[in-house]
């Protein structure tokens, strides 16, 4: 059992926060390797086609280029595309960069440029000629959703909509009160600060040391292991910090291909950086169009709920997420009919950005409820606890525990929300147009299975380790309390160890997940480690645990005491001398209950109130109090969790306001790739923003009930903003981000 | 990027002499512009000339009564001078609409007002383009065109400047001063932009060679009656969709004289000396200035993205205009409009 007033569950300072403001936190593209050559890549110019010639003389001729790679003279790798597959891969043929002459999008990597410097490298890769031969590309949903499909291999992890159920379309036309509407959502891309890059090391025995900015260092060793037909311990990936990534970083990316390539063939150290324009050259938040009809009786009771959504995904894989099912595992209704189909578009494959598929669905079902909120005159936060649902009724189970009506009910109570006009335009402050907005947010609270090690040392020092990575949430800091707490230890006696594919299995960081399944794990493994030491004192001569059970004895300050008698114990120390051991170890695996996913569903949820200003004449848009109430159940560090939220809150904002990334249909091209031009929010558009941690107590999903935070945060930001743009202006708008011209319009 | 030659200026006149001799040289100030330019691969200089040593640093009195701003002052120095800061508020206010702290630190004034369009295209190598590579099109004519011109576009080109600065510059009616191999000379600020025409890579009357000196301020009396309103897709470090710099001198109630340029829509600070006689010996009023909006837009023409930047321009004009009479500046560090 944890104790009471231990690490978990009070604030704490991040255990790495010194290392990463003092700058001893290392990056992938930061370390320092002998004779490192340095390899710049270069992007293709169409969108579909074929490159007909590369010149690379004049590239060649400047002194101090090593090579240039392209399709023509590139080593051999793995012939079969199934070996390009990683573990987040979507069903189909990943990308195989070099592969061959064909061109499937713009920017795609069409050679490696290596030298002995940096500026080198780049001054040839300006100098490389390519001609290609034009295909038409087509790049436009609105053109190619006549042509959607429902993807015939579904991807792993995300559940497709369910069968239908009742009879919504009869249902609609027969109710009394109907709300249909169509909604888009922009394309996005992750844009973490730090770009992709991948330090490849050559040992002087011909093993690789990467340094991969990946949320996955496993993921990637696999992904190098099997492309280069290399055996897993010939290949190391480490990756102990991540700046940022969103998801960015769960499937290897081209970098890390083109790195180790140049690395085997050169038998020299390689490092590739991308630039910040190619970091819009791979996955991406795909576009969606969506409708939904609402049906519902005067009273706002869900009759009918339809969803539909088309999405965007590449010509060679089928990227799935999960974006219809959210509206009714949210709301109670008997006729529901949910549709999830694809687009092919001669991009790249999109891929998952923080809360893929909630962040789009729940944004459109939340809008469209709003609307119904009006349509039958009744408070938005009424009208959703009247359509609450107390269970999974798609797939028929319980939930493991769920605290949405607190979340609604203290967040309208801090936001001050009873005292709302619901009258579009009835609040105004100078020339400033106020309204108010709420949404429901909601994500899977997801376990993996995931092994962690425990070492003890006689000094009471403890290391523990997984694979698992930290993307700047903090799962140094929550791992350290969880090992303190279990072996009741000050926190600055343990050392995490993570990102690094060497330590015990662990899945890619991403879902929200790793808190859970890390946690668990290292919990475990402590565990053991305590039943180990604990039976190493009873076997001490003269111990005076020798009667004592596990259970009336605890774990503080280094020592094992009674828990009735505290001045009786010993300490972990004299134990381990005792015993003649130096360390005491274990290694664990925690997986989640086969018998708990059968009967239960797990979710996170959360209802967020926003209050917006926007210039009535000028339509400028100020986001100035975000109240977020979220039930995530246990709350590990409410620091780190508060600024996940905040993160989170942030992330929606540029959904809901900002964030577009605009393709150029002609060119088949992403136009604004840079910081300057995609815009994200800035201090200057962030006000006030409180975060409520609802208490929930989940004793199914995991040993600790933890639930994780990665990805709540936004789900639903974006449409509690619309919503009160809606309140303050009279307009519906359904299209994100709603920018200027959109409220002008 | 590519390789190149460097040489630190030690005069003017050295710096001129290098220049003029290299066809493809460029002077190098903060280099916040140029050098993105540079690992763009839009600029390939094979020398740069780096004139961040030249003694043209410092602010100074003319004898008219204005003041006289070295070409190598960074944007920082200008907009903090106490005595642009209470004679010229709306130049200060205008460079503090714009960029970074950071990017201002490193910002110059000669730089300022030669930094090149933020045209997507302009910048993407991959893609064609008219200022870049003239003769090889226009793709934002008919592609993403949301941040493009509204006034004085031509069939080859529908860039803006994107400078805030130049804005204030224009409605402050300030002279460039440049030295070149023939010497010095003076050119007024509604002549150092040029529209594009059929010449959109060239953005300046500025001479290869020839190196910005100064920036004059003329005296002005527009001490308390001035705005700089931006409005842009976010409230900090976004370029402006639209900005307004309006500059009044009230007599009473009544606008005794008056100053209005436009930024964002144009490939140079937009400014009409007709509209701004409209505006002369009349009452500060909402409606004069929904006219006086309408007249200085009257050619505006709306591309598929950017439409919208003509009533948002009308809207701007109006309410930067009211600010301006009321004496209630836009206030660059609020998170908020006026
Ligand atoms: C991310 C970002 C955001 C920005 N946002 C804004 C904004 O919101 N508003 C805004 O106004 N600006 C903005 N800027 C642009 C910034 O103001 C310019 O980059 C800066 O003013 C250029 O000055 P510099 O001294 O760095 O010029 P440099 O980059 O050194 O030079 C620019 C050009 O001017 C030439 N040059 C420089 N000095 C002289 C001289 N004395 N004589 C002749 N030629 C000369 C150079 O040869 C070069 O061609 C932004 C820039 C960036 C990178
Ligand atoms: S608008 Fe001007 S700068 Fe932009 S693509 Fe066209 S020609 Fe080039």
């Amino acid at each position: 059992m944890l104790k009471a007033q231990g690490y978990v569950g009070a604030p704490q300072n991040r255990v790495d926060g010194r290392a990463k403001v003092t700058g001893e936190a290392r990056y992938a593209a930061e370390f320092e390797v002998p004779d490192l050559a340095y390899g710049i890549v270069i992007s293709s110019a169409i969108a579909k086609g074929r490159i007909t010639s590369i010149d690379a003389s004049a590239a060649l001729a400047i002194p101090g280029v090593v090579q240039i790679f392209t399709h023509e003279n590139r080593p051999r790798t793995a012939w079969f595309d199934r070996s390009y597959r990683d573990d987040v891969a979507p069903p189909g043929s990943p990308f195989r960069p070099l592969y061959d002459e064909q061109v499937v999008y713009s920017g795609q990597p069409i050679a490696l440029v290596v030298a002995d410097e940096f500026e080198i490298a780049a001054h040839a890769a300006s100098l490389v000629r390519v001609e290609y031969e034009t295909d038409t590309h087509m790049t436009d949903l609105d053109i190619k959703r006549s042509e959607a499909y429902v993807p015939p291999k579904k991807r792993s992890g995300v559940t497709p909509p369910p069968s239908p159920r009742g009879d919504a379309d009869q249902a609609f036309a027969q109710a009394p009160v109907k709300v249909h509407g169509e909604y888009r959502i922009a394309i996005e891309h992750h844009n973490p600060m730090e770009p992709h890059a991948s330090t490849v090391v050559y040992e002087e025995d011909g093993k690789l040391t990467i340094h991969d900015k990946t949320q996955g260092v496993q993921n990637s060793q696999r992904y190098v292991s099997s492309v280069f037909g290399l055996s897993s311990d010939q290949v190391r990936v480490v990756s102990p910090f991540v700046g940022g990534a969103f998801g960015s970083g769960l499937r290897p990316q081209y970098q890390l291909f083109l790195a180790v390539m140049a690395a085997l063939e050169l038998k020299r150290s390689v490092r590739v950086v991308l630039t910040r324009d190619q970091m819009f050259t791979f996955g991406y938040r795909p576009q969606a169009i969506q409708t939904i009809s609402l049906g519902a009786n005067p009273d706002g009771t869900l009759q009918s709920i339809m969803h539909d959504a088309v999405q965007t995904t590449s010509s060679f894989e089928d990227y799935q997420e999960v974006i219809v099912n959210w509206s009714n595992l949210l709301y109670h209704c008997d006729n529901v009919k949910l549709t999830y189909k694809l687009a092919q578009v001669d991009t790249y494959t999109p891929s998952d950005m923080r809360a893929p598929g909630a962040a789009t669905g729940v944004t459109a079902i939340e809008t469209a409820m709003d609307e119904l909120a009006y349509a039958v005159g009744i408070d938005p936060v009424e009208l959703r606890i009247r359509n609450y649902t107390e269970a999974d009724e798609a797939n028929k189970r319980d939930f493991t525990s769920k605290e949405l009506r607190a979340c609604y009910q203290l967040g309208a109570e801090r936001f001050g929300w009873s005292t709302r006009n619901p009258q579009p335009r009835s609040m105004r402050e100078g020339r400033e147009l106020v309204g108010w907005g709420m949404a429901t947010g909601v994500w899977e609270a997801f376990m993996q299975k995931t092994a962690a090690r425990a070492v003890l040392h006689a000094d009471g020092h403890l290391d523990v380790s997984t694979a698992t990575s930290d993307i700047g949430t903090g799962t140094y800091t929550i791992l350290a309390q969880i090992a303190a707490d279990t072996l009741g230890l000050a926190i600055n006696k343990v050392t995490t160890r993570i990102g690094d594919s060497s330590l015990p299995k662990s899945p890619v960081q991403g879902g929200s997940w790793t808190a859970a399944s890390a946690g668990t794990a290292v919990q475990v493994a402590c565990r053991s480690v305590r039943e180990t030491l604990f039976k190493y004192a009873r076997e001490m001569d003269g111990s005076p645990l020798a009667n004592a059970s596990l259970e009336h004895v605890s774990f503080a300050d280094g020592r094992i005491v009674l828990t009735n008698d505290p001045e009786t114990g010993i300490s972990f120390t004299d134990i381990m001398r005792a015993k003649g051991v130096d360390t005491v170890e274990a290694e664990e695996m925690a997986a989640p209950g086969m018998m708990t996913s059968l009967r239960y569903s797990g979710y996170s949820h959360s209802a967020i109130f926003a209050e917006v200003r926007v210039d009535e004449e000028l339509g400028i848009v100020r986001v100035t109090r975000i109240v977020n109430a979220v039930a995530a159940g246990t709350i590990l560090n409410p620091k780190t969790a508060r600024s996940q939220i905040i993160g989170g809150i942030v992330f929606g904002i540029g959904m809901a306001l900002e964030e577009e990334s605009l393709l150029d249909h002609n060119l088949g091209r992403f136009m604004n790739h840079n910081l300057a031009e995609y815009h994200v929010p800035v201090n200057a558009d962030i006000h006030d923003i409180d975060v409520i941690f609802v208490s929930e107590h989940d004793d199914k999903l995991n040993p600790m009930g933890i639930k994780g935070l990665g990805e709540i945060g936004i789900v639903g930001t974006a449409a509690a903003i619309g919503n009160a743009i809606f309140h303050a202006t009279g307009k519906r708008i359904r299209e994100y981000p709603i920018t200027v011209d959109k409220i002008l319009g | 990027m590519n390789r190149f030659s460097y040489l630190r200026a030690g005069s003017v006149e050295e710096a001129v002499k290098a220049a003029s001799a290299d066809a493809s040289a460029r002077f190098i100030a903060g280099g916040t512009n140029l050098v993105d330019l540079m690992k763009y691969n839009v600029e390939r200089p094979t020398r740069l000339i780096d004139i961040t040593r030249l003694p043209l640093n410092t602010i100074e009195e003319t004898e008219s009564g204005g003041l006289r701003l070295g070409a190598m002052t960074t944007n920082d120095e200008v907009a903090h001078d106490a005595r642009v800061r209470s004679r010229y508020p709306l130049l200060a206010s205008a460079i503090l609409a714009g960029a970074s702290p950071q990017l201002r630190n490193a910002a110059t004034t000669g730089g300022n007002l030669l930094q090149r369009t933020r045209c997507y295209y302009f910048y993407d190598t991959a893609t064609p383009c008219n200022k870049r590579e003239p003769g090889t099109g226009c793709p934002a004519t008919f592609g993403r065109n949301r941040i493009h011109a509204i006034l004085g576009t031509s069939d080859h080109c529908i860039a803006t400047h994107p400078s805030d600065m130049c804005v204030a510059l224009a409605a402050l009616e300030a002279v460039i001063h440049v030295a070149g191999p023939n010497g010095e000379r003076t050119i007024p600020m509604s002549e150092f932009h040029r529209l594009p025409g059929d010449r959109p890579e060239i953005d300046t009357t500025l001479q290869h060679g020839e190196i910005i000196t100064a920036v004059e301020l003329p005296p002005a009396d527009f001490g308390s009656h001035y705005t700089y309103l931006k409005l842009r897709d976010r409230l900090s470090y976004a370029f402006a969709l639209v900005s307004v710099a309006a500059a009044l001198r009230m007599d009473g109630s009544t606008i005794a004289e008056a100053r209005l340029a436009l930024g964002g829509v144009a490939h140079k600070p937009w400014r009409d000396p007709d509209t701004e006689a409209m505006l002369r010996g009349h009452p500060a009023s909402a409606e004069r200035f929904a006219t006086v909006a309408d007249f200085i837009l009257r050619e505006a023409k709306g591309f598929e993205d950017n439409a919208f930047k003509i009533d948002l321009a009308r809207r701007g004009i109006v309410r930067a205009l009211s600010q301006a009479a009321a004496g209630t500046p836009q206030s660059q560090t609020d998170k908020r409009i006026r």
